[in-house]
């Protein structure tokens, strides 16, 4: 600004009358975007060519100049060269402000700085691009997987959902490129459609505390964010390509940037993975192959006061789900988990029959932003997904090719931010959201919905203070008030509705009666509210202690809502409950932080007391003509998650350095005085990695994973009786499997082609020892063990 | 001049949210159950031409809370040959569908059990057959011995392993599994 100021006096054609030559010229050079000092910029007076470096305030000055206008050229390693017109009387002072770019293409170290902290007073982990690159073709769950306290819950090996200090599903959010996924997340055995390779850092909030997402992130945030793109000429790009042995499959994926000095960018980016039937140690997992294509553009301008982008994705993905995992009932289960090997093994295929999912997600987002004087950066978002499900199960008949679950849910979001530097020491996050969703269930599949047609309407307004008391003590405030409107059109049948005395209950919400169906229309309010408290203390230049409070509250899902009938992946019928109201949860958690180039730590015990947190459990057995199935009701109790999560690191010597890694998580059930169910074991990781600079950047590193057996968990075991041995037999669900411990390789070195170009080669051994084993978070464990050994090859080039 | 900038993206972006919210408020339409069966009846008639006998399970709410009604119309005879005949109805939706047809059609992927519980004395035969030979079993003949009673449990497997020795190494899935007391007088 003042720049221009500067123009405008120049051009008002003052021009110099006498001549002094004692005249001084001193100032600084500062940073536009976050006001800090640039050390080191070289500051040259074109008429004398004399130069100067600026100091560590960023400081300059010349002395002995006449009065009379000066070209003035500033340079500094990460700016756009800059020259000023100054016009100099007396003793002259002048600030000048240079736009500093990290440099991307470099591969200057950015991950961390370059995107925002999410929340400053729980401590973040964050996924660089480098291990994302490592996981291209894995999925967002698999990548998180290797962070302390955040686990998954499985169905087969490519259905991965990640878990947050024990918590999943709708307790967990996904923030997509600014944009909260609504991808049905709610089914444990949904995934989240996102491709990782879209993204370029991944943070993980373990915690409600980032507030301008969400209040209802229970469990935590997680967000996916986009490689930020420099502001100079330049175009760009990658590809990486991985083969792996188990499966026999191939993942590509590529991107491309052009962009300009003058601001605006552009970003194309695809992906294609395919891979047939996976295997464990001894045998094929039948119909587990996976079939994914995804694709994104980005086009924006980003200039320093203001900027626009538009972005759009296309994610599709056809999974397999393992075949002999498809049961009629109880007593196909009692088969199933009796036999050590899956019922149904076939010669290895690509061909995804059914039972499977077939998932597509667009998800497309406006977004611009402003930023005012005195008030602050304002950003305007608009977004829009549209989510298609279809599930296929093994049918009889005319229906064999129909899906038997096919649902479209559509969310509209429209976002409003400012961020405000209110005082030195005081930095305000606001922010009003409002939200529209339709969920459309396709009648067609002559399989009673599973999921209602309904019409969500959101609206929320949020808050976050940041007061940095001095340079070592931060604390943080915060609160959130949400509303959510829900119109459904739901079918209950008439047995289901009297036997839950709904009748007496709602006969208002009574649309129609038709026969063994009744149509009702209920029409619910949440109102939640949030909260966070934190302090953020740097006691010392190695160490800081985080401390939060954060009070969550989520309304409950459709599934918990209105779940009411016979869930075939999971060989069981479901019931949800009209008369949920929202979950409260209280999150204390600390963290001590050691962060030191020798030795670093983190240690992160917390406590999770949630109120009403909704369960689904077994209550009893239902007879049908098919035989009989275990019938499983959600119900609101008072839960309490206790952990700790522990990170270290240790460099031995220059190139050799030692992770650690532990988590653990104990869920009980307080109403019942019991453990809750899918609680993740205890794990520990520990690695070696060997790494040199010198050497082609040659990296080689050995982990060692080991997952102790559950053995806190409620017994849901139920018995069943057998007609062809005139036996009663129990059917095991609760058993947890045994400890197991895999051993995984992983090495890369980095090879220059050309000057523009480079090379990373990597190669992976994952379950290097092929043990075979279960994974208590894996919902087909009954039936098949886990993955047998894995031989990735990762070829990256960067141009 | 930047604020102007910022308009049109506004407006656009107020634009598709409103142009989004509208919606036809016509209620949804009923899904009726393709699949299920509700009812299995089994039609024994004997040989000599006595008057047939019924077993029936009926559950007209599916998977529903409401248990299947199990009904034996009449005892069996000591030593008398029955002809057995298997309908499954789908009473969900109206007219009642004939799923023993679908059954039919896909024979190769079907095939129906006979357990016979302990203590009853009785033999059963299957008497049709899918294209490749192996038993489909909608059709069984049921030879009753001494006087006894006992349980009898009719079971049908979708994609079984065809041919098998029976329920132990059939696989599949099991698409009913119904259990009947019988007397033999």
């Amino acid at each position: 600004m003042r720049i221009y100021a500067l123009l405008i006096l120049l051009l008002s054609g003052i021009t110099t009358i006498s001549q002094n030559c004692n005249s001084t010229l001193s100032g600084a050079i500062i940073d536009l975007h976050d006001n800090t000092a640039l050390t080191g910029a070289t500051v040259i007076l074109t008429a004398t060519e004399q130069a100067i470096l600026t100091d560590l305030e960023g400081n300059f000055s010349f002395t002995d100049l006449c009065d009379e206008t000066y070209l003035i050229q500033i340079s500094h390693p990460f700016c756009l060269t800059k020259v000023y017109k100054v016009k100099i009387k007396g003793v002259t002072e002048k600030t000048f402000y240079l736009e500093h770019h990290l440099e991307e293409l470099n591969e200057v170290t950015i991950a961390g700085k370059a995107y925002d902290t999410k929340s400053k007073t729980i401590m973040e982990m964050n996924i660089s691009k480098e291990k994302l690159e490592q996981y291209s073709s894995g999925s967002l769950g698999d990548v998180l997987n290797s962070l302390s306290g955040v686990s998954s819950i499985n169905t087969g090996n490519t259905i991965v959902k990640p878990i947050i200090n024990g918590l999943h599903s709708s307790r967990v959010v996904i923030i997509n490129n600014g944009v909260r996924m609504e991808d049905q997340e709610w089914g444990t055995e949904h995934a989240p459609n996102i491709d990782i390779n879209t993204a370029g850092n991944i943070t993980v909030v373990k915690g409600a505390g980032a507030l301008q997402y969400s209040g209802d992130a229970v469990g935590g945030v997680i967000i996916s964010e986009a490689a930020k793109v420099p502001v100079k000429d330049t175009l760009y790009g990658k590809t990486l390509v991985t083969a792996a042995s188990n499966g026999i499959g191939t993942s590509l994926t590529s991107q491309l940037t052009k962009s300009y000095q003058n601001g605006w960018y552009g970003t194309i980016q695809g992906t294609l993975k395919r891979f047939g039937d996976f295997e464990a140690p001894e045998y094929i997992l039948s119909n587990t192959g996976v079939f994914e294509r995804n694709t994104s553009f980005r086009m924006g301008l980003n200039r320093f006061n203001y900027g626009i982008e538009a972005y759009y994705s296309l994610f599709k993905n056809k999974i397999g789900i393992l075949r002999a995992s498809h049961l009629g009932g109880a007593q196909d289960q009692v088969r199933a988990i009796n036999s050590d090997r899956p019922l149904i093994i076939n010669d290895f295929t690509y061909t995804i029959d059914a039972p499977k999912q077939d998932v597509t997600h667009h998800l497309a987002r406006l977004k611009a932003f402003k930023k005012f004087e005195g008030l602050g950066k304002v950003t305007l978002q608009y977004d829009f997904q549209q989510n298609n499900r279809l599930e296929f199960d093994i049918r009889r008949g005319d229906d064999q090719d129909d899906a038997s679950l096919d649902l479209e849910l559509k969310t509209h979001t429209l976002l409003l931010d400012l961020d405000t530097q209110i005082s030195e020491k005081i930095y305000l996050k606001s922010g009003i959201m409002a939200g529209y969703q339709n969920n459309f269930a396709n009648p067609n599949t002559g399989v009673r919905r599973l999921i209602p047609d309904y019409e969500k309407y959101d609206a929320g307004i949020y808050g976050i203070a940041e007061y940095r008391l001095n340079e070592s003590l931060l604390l943080e405030l915060g609160g959130r008030f949400d509303y959510s409107f829900m119109d459904v059109f739901k079918f209950y049948r008439t047995s289901f509705w009297e036997s839950r005395n709904y009748d007496e209950l709602f006969p208002e919400i009574i649309v129609e009666e038709l026969g063994n169906q009744i149509l009702t229309n209920p029409q619910l309010d949440f109102y939640n509210t949030s909260a966070t408290a934190g302090a953020t203390y740097q006691f010392s230049e190695d160490y800081t202690l985080f401390f939060n409070y954060s009070l969550a509250s989520r309304a409950p899902n459709p599934s918990e809502l209105f779940s009411e009938g016979l869930h075939h992946s999971a060989s069981r019928i479901e019931l949800g409950d009209l008369s949920f109201n929202s979950e409260m949860a209280h999150k204390f958690s600390m963290t001590l932080q050691r962060e030191n180039e020798v030795f670093s730590f983190s240690i992160n015990p917390y406590i999770n007391t949630i109120n009403n947190f909704i369960v689904i459990e077994p209550t009893g057995i239902q007879q049908t003509v098919r035989g009989n199935f275990q019938v499983w009701e959600y119900r609101q109790t008072n839960a309490q998650l206790l952990g700790v999560d522990i990170d270290a690191s240790y460099v031995f010597a220059e190139n050799l350095s030692f992770i650690h890694q532990f988590s653990l998580v104990k869920g009980y059930d307080r109403s019942r005085d019991e453990a809750l169910i899918d609680m993740p074991p205890v794990n520990t990781k520990n690695e070696i990695v060997y790494q040199n600079q010198k050497l082609k950047n040659l990296r080689l590193a050995l982990q060692s994973e080991f997952v102790f057996r559950q053995n806190e968990f409620p017994d849901n075991n139920f018995d069943v009786f057998i007609p062809e041995t005139q036996t009663t037999e129990i059917v095991d669900i609760s058993t947890p499997p045994d400890a197991y411990h895999l051993l995984n390789f992983n090495s890369s070195i980095d090879l220059k082609t050309s000057k523009e170009s480079s090379l990373t080669v990597g190669l992976i051994v994952t379950n290097a020892l092929n043990a075979s084993y279960r994974n208590y978070l894996n919902r087909l464990r009954f039936y098949a063990d886990d993955l047998g050994r894995n031989f990735l090859l990762n070829l990256k080039i960067n141009y | 001049m930047k604020n102007l900038k910022l308009l049109p993206v506004l407006f656009i972006a107020s634009l598709l949210f409103i142009a989004c919210s509208n919606d036809d408020d016509a209620t949804p339409l009923p899904v009726n159950e393709e699949e299920v069966i509700t009812t299995l009846t089994v039609t024994l008639t004997p040989d000599d031409g006595g008057t047939p006998i019924e077993l029936q399970t009926r559950d007209l709410d599916g998977d529903g809370p409401n248990a299947p009604v199990i009904t034996v119309l009449g005892n069996l005879n000591a030593g008398v040959t029955y002809n057995g005949n298997i309908i499954l109805l789908n009473e969900t939706v109206n007219p009642a569908e004939n799923i023993t047809t679908e059954v039919e059609e896909e024979a190769e992927e079907h095939q129906f059990f006979y357990t016979i519980g302990d203590g009853l004395d009785a033999t059963t035969t299957y008497t049709n057959f899918d294209g490749n030979g192996n038993p489909l079993g909608t059709q069984f003949t049921l030879i009753t011995g001494a006087v006894s009673s006992g349980n009898i449990t009719f079971t049908l497997r979708h994609e079984p392993t065809k041919p098998n020795t029976g329920l132990v190494d059939a696989g599949g899935e099991t698409d009913v599994a119904a259990t009947f007391n019988v007397i033999i007088e």
